[in-house]
């Protein structure tokens, strides 16, 4: 089975994938369109064959007709899938700096962080990659937008609480 | 938030560690409440966030949750800004483009859009850059190209970046927005100037000559980018915006491919991106990686292909696993360019076929593959089958497979190699191999090389081989193999003279009850029994074989065992069915079933109905079903107009699609079984032998016979500085001298512009290859080297002077123009009047004619090596006879004006020639024949007669005589054609009479082939008119043809060619449908319905004429096929 969809080119990261040394998922981010069938039997192809990798390879992985890239951060493995003409070292390096990203917002992230914020993990992901490719590599500006939402979200969120707790509501 | 963090997450996860059947009771519980509470009308809007983020948890872990994928949708659309966000997020984790719940998202994020809110606008533009239905775009396209000018350079990115997004959904909608883009190039915040760089490089890629002018532009941001001008911000472990210089030098290396005046241009800053690239970082290397590509794709620059070189050599030499497998992956493209290198680190590849890292190997074998040679070849497929026996993987397998399998067809030293490595490739390969490595190797075989005595060789040894396979026991080998041996013992047993036959069908036998063979390969080896059953008049196996196969369960082998019977009683219908090494000799197989006319039309005569297609059947029954029939019912059916048209029917030879009983008759099913499956197989090999493909990487790899010695130098350096090391360096350094054999330093390869090819070891046979592609080759090489129209015969009439013989005459003639064209000076307008032809005529002068007419072509370019023999006798000659005009058919004006096809030479001796030439007028097709008197003395009492056959009628006599013909003269005469009974191919006969001076009375016959083609005629309609004789018209025949193409204009494209290749009228295009009309002359309409769904062209034609639709929907198909 290609992954390749035809609508895809060859610089775009296929998807992202986050999970456990113990195997569980954490994240997962598709920027190709695949059935749910797919992408459970992917995930769980590449989980198994990630986490049978022996430490001392390289971070890279023929698999399939894509390459596999990954990282590990701790117990938790990054792990990105792009086509096989693509730069890797290019693709470890977007590994790092969502690591740096989500590090600068949770302030020394661990796998918690991600477990209870995941949906924050997912926003930030969603700010410095856009449909599979870089959308912005300023540290600052990513967090900033994050930031500015998160912001409103509380004063939004603040004065209808309270209103709440009166029984206002 | 607060309250997600302590209730929700939590007690999933600390209980996601208990153990999995837990998890999944617990998880299922959830689910339960979820959909519970989601249902609920009463549950808030904040509450539903807390279900969505939960739901979002649940499908990570792998659960089922689309009952809240409405909700999500409604989240996002009735939520304020959170619930939005998550609501937002839900829907694009949830769903795909093409989920049919995002038409319910479009009028929200088209809200969105709109909103005053930045940060509204910021997630609408995310998630329509993340999914978005392709055909909603036109929908938000306004509103996101308003963008463009916002005010905030966060929204200005994100619209470009949706814009990309859109452009790789339907790039035909964002055409207009072009001169945006340079805007957003030039815009003053780096990240929307990087943003459409995304886009930039996929027009470029599309377009490269188009964005030339952008190059400078390219460039200044990249000097100003690399020169430290942005903000520190942008900054990755102090290194300026890695990931924009990344893409700007991708974007470079397009515009410089082949371009040496851009590439200029961009001398100074790669020069400088790769000096300041020292930091000894990842990142750093990533650009390094960009930059070594990008010298090496654009024009050389000696200098700078050395530092890159240089920077190539960080690489490889590194001790970590990712550079070094990096360096070899620059390496393996750069040495497209550049041999050298590979020299250069020689002892590194090495080292690096035995890393413990499989990654690194393969690339090393990747490597290899590219630099192969005749010399090296034994060594570097001995290194990939090592490889490929350790390997498991699926795809890597069949990738090396077919790599394999291309260097030993290329390279192979020997026959004895080339059978030997191709049975490790089968074994190795197992049941993964692809089909077109079997099909591609047996098609090799049988259709052999230019040498007999080679062929014989090859096949013996393959036979040999074999035979010595089969014998050991108890070993099993993938299905193909079996394929493979069981299809070539069959086929070339006979070859091996001291076997017998039979104890060859005893061990298929053998290997027949062997419950490992699938049913396929048990009816190969079946058919290859069959096979060999033609040589052996001992038949003592054969009642054994019968009674194990008479009564099996599969009707397949039953049925081959009952074959097999019946052509063991007649050794002549064995003979004529299984013929002695014709395998790669085309069968024409007889699809309209003519010869069951006798059959259907005494059914007829005795009352039975005719045939009805199913849904006129059905179609018939619905229209009864509505009204009653108030006619009485008809006696019998004698009287219908059908039968006598089915009576007389003629068959178009080759017809593609089957029918029913042509399949279930002994002997064409036989044949099918036994012949090659070509079909479907990658055309590797073409008349001039390899084609493109093969070529390309043909000249990637290019070996210098006289540069061995440069190797050898270069190995007593090596060897001197590493003098006295262990055996085992040794050993490396002769596996080195066997590897990089051939590839000298005087190598550069295209570099300089020059190509060297090596020699093939498997050149075929040069023939004319049936299918289309080679045909279409046929044409243009008859096309380069045809002479001018006006001269053939005058060319003829030198030729022949010089040599008397027709047959070599003829290939004479062609190899004279081949080798003279250039000199000849009237060539050149001739080819332009030819040109003018075609550019002023929608019925192009020839069309891709049927297989038939290959008689003809292959006839005159027999050999396909035209040898210069005699040039300056000839060229003196042509000379010397150019001012004599008289001999020069030229069409008459009146019908030059028409389409028509190029001369042909119909006929010829020595006295005279014959030439024809087919005027494809409106109303007929008209016959123009030359009659050249080529002899010195005139010829008289000629007289031209056409024999017609029943299919064709002419408007008058078909005599033509001419009383006197002087000495070189050219006298003309012309027959108006019609077709009266459809066929796809019908052959003109006739002969042509003469007397010289005194002697006899010469007869001479002749033949011209036409096609049901050179008899169709657009016919206009228009709609309403179509409309009316659509449902007046009784025969019909419906077909899907598989199209490659998907894209929306598949349709227009196809009915174009259609027009154009076969003379159809467009009547009109609606939506995925088309209606089409023609005419066949002289008046039997045929009109054709085209629906495009899913890559399926579904082909309906209806006409008078029963055979007509068959026969054209045997045209059409061939023309789509071709597309």
């Amino acid at each position: 089975m290609s992954l390749k969809g035809r609508h895809y080119p060859d610089s775009t990261m296929q998807f992202m994938l986050l999970f456990s040394r113990q195997g569980k998922l954490r994240l997962q981010k598709w920027y190709v369109p695949l059935s749910d069938k797919e992408k459970k039997k992917i995930t769980r192809e590449l989980v198994q064959t990630v986490l049978a990798h022996k430490l001392k390879m390289c971070s890279f992985l023929e698999w399939r007709d894509l390459k596999i890239v990954y990282k590990r951060y701790a117990s938790l493995y990054f792990c990105c899938a792009i086509e096989d003409q693509d730069n890797e070292l290019i693709t470890i390096e977007i590994i790092h700096r969502y690591v740096e990203l989500l590090s600068k917002y949770f302030g020394s992230v661990c796998e918690l962080d991600i477990i209870f914020n995941f949906e924050k993990a997912y926003f930030i992901l969603d700010e410095f990659l856009l449909g599979g490719e870089v959308q912005e590599t300023s540290k600052k500006n990513v967090l900033k937008a994050i930031e500015q939402c998160d912001l409103l979200q509380e004063e939004a969120e603040t004065p209808r609480s309270v209103l709440e707790e009166i029984g206002l509501t | 938030m607060q309250q997600i963090q302590d209730q929700a997450p939590p007690s999933m996860v600390k209980d996601s560690r208990m153990v999995e059947a837990d998890e999944e009771k617990l998880i299922k519980k959830e689910l339960a409440a979820l959909k519970e509470q989601v249902s609920t009308p009463t549950t808030s809007l904040k509450q539903m966030r807390e279900c969505l983020v939960r739901l979002i948890y649940c499908e990570m872990l792998g659960y089922e949750a689309s009952f809240g994928y409405i909700h999500a949708i409604k989240l996002a659309q009735q939520g304020s800004l959170m619930e939005k966000r998550v609501g937002y997020l839900a829907v694009s984790l949830f769903l795909n483009e093409s989920h049919e719940l995002l038409l319910l998202l479009v009028n929200t994020v088209l809200k969105d859009l709109q909103s005053t809110n930045l940060l509204e606008v910021c997630m609408a533009l995310t998630v329509a850059s993340q999914l978005f239905p392709p055909d909603m775009i036109p929908a938000v396209l306004p509103l996101v190209e308003e963008k463009l000018q916002h005010s905030k350079e966060i929204i200005r990115r994100k619209a470009v970046l949706a814009l990309y997004k859109f452009y790789l959904l339907a790039p035909n909608q964002v055409q207009h927005i072009h001169d945006k883009f340079r805007k957003a190039l030039c815009d003053r915040d780096p990240g929307v100037m990087a943003a459409s760089l995304h886009i930039y490089l996929l027009l470029i890629k599309e377009n490269p000559g188009g964005y030339k002018d952008l190059t400078s532009s390219f460039v200044t941001i990249l000097k100003q980018v690399v020169g430290g001008k942005l903000a520190v911000d942008f900054n990755y472990h102090s290194v300026p915006a890695p990931w924009l210089q990344i893409q700007l030098l991708r974007i470079l290396r397009l515009l410089g491919k082949d371009d040496q005046i851009t590439s200029e241009l961009m001398y100074d800053i790669l020069d400088e991106s790769l000096r300041r690239a020292e930091i000894n970082h990842n990142i750093t290397y990533a650009i390094l990686f960009e930059c070594i590509q990008t010298v090496y794709t654009i024009h050389p620059k000696v200098d700078l292909l050395e530092k890159a070189a240089k920077c190539n050599g960080k690489f490889i030499l590194s001790p970590k696993n990712n550079l070094k497998y990096l360096g070899l992956k620059a390496l393996s493209y750069v040495i497209q360019q550049d041999m050298n290198l590979v020299l250069q680190h020689q002892m590194t590849i090495i080292e690096c076929l035995d890393h413990p890292d499989p990654i690194i190997k393969r690339e090393t074998l990747e490597l290899l593959y590219r630099i192969t040679n005749a010399q090296n070849v034994a060594v570097i497929v001995q290194k990939m089958l090592d490889y490929l026996r350790q390997s498991k993987d699926e795809y890597i397998t069949i990738s090396l497979v077919g790599k394999v399998a291309e260097l030993a067809e290329k390279y192979a030293p020997t026959n004895e190699w080339f059978i030997q490595t191709m049975n490790a490739v089968f074994s190795v390969g197992g049941d993964m191999i692809p089909a077109d490595i079997p099909n591609n190797f047996l098609r090799l075989l049988a259709e052999g090389f230019d040498d007999e005595v080679e062929d014989k060789q090859l096949r013996l040894y393959a036979v040999n081989s074999y035979l010595a396979l089969l014998e050991k026991n108890n070993i099993h080998y993938p299905q193909r193999f079996l394929q493979v041996m069981s299809w070539v013992l069959g086929e070339y047993s006979y070859l091996k003279t001291e076997a017998k036959a039979e104890d060859i069908i005893q061990s298929l036998h053998y290997l027949l009850g062997k419950c490992s063979a699938s049913l396929e390969t048990k009816a190969w080896i079946f058919s290859a029994i069959t096979k060999l059953f033609r040589l052996t008049l001992n038949v003592k196996v054969l009642p054994e074989v019968l009674q194990n196969y008479g009564n099996s369960m599969d009707s397949c082998l039953r049925q081959c065992s009952f074959e097999l019977k019946q052509l063991v009683e007649d050794k002549e219908i064995m003979n004529t069915v299984l013929p002695l090494d014709e395998s790669c000799n085309d069968i024409v197989v007889d699809a309209s079933l003519s010869f069951l006319d006798g059959f259907v039309a005494d059914a007829l005569g005795h009352g039975a109905a005719p045939y009805k297609p199913h849904h006129q059947r059905q179609e018939e029954r619905l229209s009864q079903e509505k009204v009653l029939n108030f006619e009485p019912y008809g006696l019998s059916f004698a009287t219908s107009p059908q039968i006598s048209s089915v009576t007389g029917r003629q068959s178009p030879t080759g017809l593609s699609f089957n029918s029913e009983i042509s399949c279930n008759s002994t002997e064409a099913g036989l044949k099918d079984s036994d012949s090659l499956k070509l079909d479907g197989v990658k055309k590797v090999w073409g008349k001039e032998g390899y084609l493109r493909k093969k070529k390309e990487s043909k000249e990637e790899t290019v070996a210098s016979p006289n540069s061995e010695s440069d190797v050898t130098a270069d190995f007593t350096s090596t060897a001197e500085k590493t003098a006295g090391l262990s055996a085992e360096e040794q050993e490396k350094k002769l596996l080195a001298s066997s590897l990089f054999v051939g590839l000298g330093s005087n190598n550069l390869v295209s570099l300089m512009g020059k190509n060297q090819s090596t020699t093939q070891k498997f050149r075929r046979k040069s023939k004319i290859v049936e299918g289309q592609n080679s045909y279409e080759r046929t044409m243009s090489t008859q096309k380069a080297i045809a002479p001018p129209l006006a001269q053939i015969p005058n060319l003829m009439d030198n030729v022949l002077e010089s040599c008397n013989p027709f047959q070599e005459s003829k290939a004479m003639l062609l190899r004279k123009t081949a080798s003279d064209s250039a000199e000849v000076p009237t060539e050149e307008p001739a080819q332009e009047s030819d040109e003018a032809w075609n550019s002023s005529n929608n019925l192009k002068t020839i069309r891709a004619v049927p297989s038939a007419s290959k008689e003809s072509i292959s006839g005159l370019f027999a050999d396909g090596n035209f040898d210069i023999v005699q040039p300056g006798n000839c060229n003196s000659a042509l000379v010397a006879h150019e001012p004599n005009s008289s001999l020069s058919p030229g069409l008459p004006v009146e019908f030059a004006e028409h389409s028509h096809s190029k001369f042909e030479l119909v006929c010829a001796n020595e006295n005279i020639a014959l030439f024809s030439c087919k005027v494809w007028k409106e109303d007929c097709l008209l016959i123009v024949l030359f009659f050249t008197n080529r002899s010195s003395i005139e010829v008289t009492n000629a007289t031209v007669n056409f024999a017609l056959t029943d299919e064709l009628q002419a408007c008058e006599s078909t005599d033509f005589p001419f009383p006197l013909v002087e000495s070189l003269a050219t006298v003309k005469c012309q027959l108006c054609l019609q077709m009266m009974k459809p066929c796809a191919r019908v052959l003109l006969t006739g002969h042509v009479t003469y007397h010289l001076e005194t002697s006899q009375q010469t007869q001479e016959e002749f033949a011209l082939a036409l096609f049901l083609t050179d008899f169709i005629r657009p016919l206009k309609l228009t709609t309403e008119e179509f409309g009316h004789l659509w449902l007046s018209l009784s025969n019909d025949v419906k077909q899907n043809l598989s199209f490659t193409s998907d894209s929306p204009e598949a349709l227009t494209v196809a009915l174009r060619t259609l027009q154009q290749e076969l003379k159809l009228h467009i009547v009109d295009i609606i939506g995925a449908e088309g209606i089409v009309a023609c005419q066949l002359l002289p008046s039997t309409s045929c009109l054709l319905h085209c629906r495009f769904h899913a890559g399926i062209l579904s082909v309906w034609l209806r006409s008078g004429c029963c055979v007509l639709p068959d026969c054209l929907l045997y045209e059409c198909q061939k023309v789509i096929q071709k597309l």
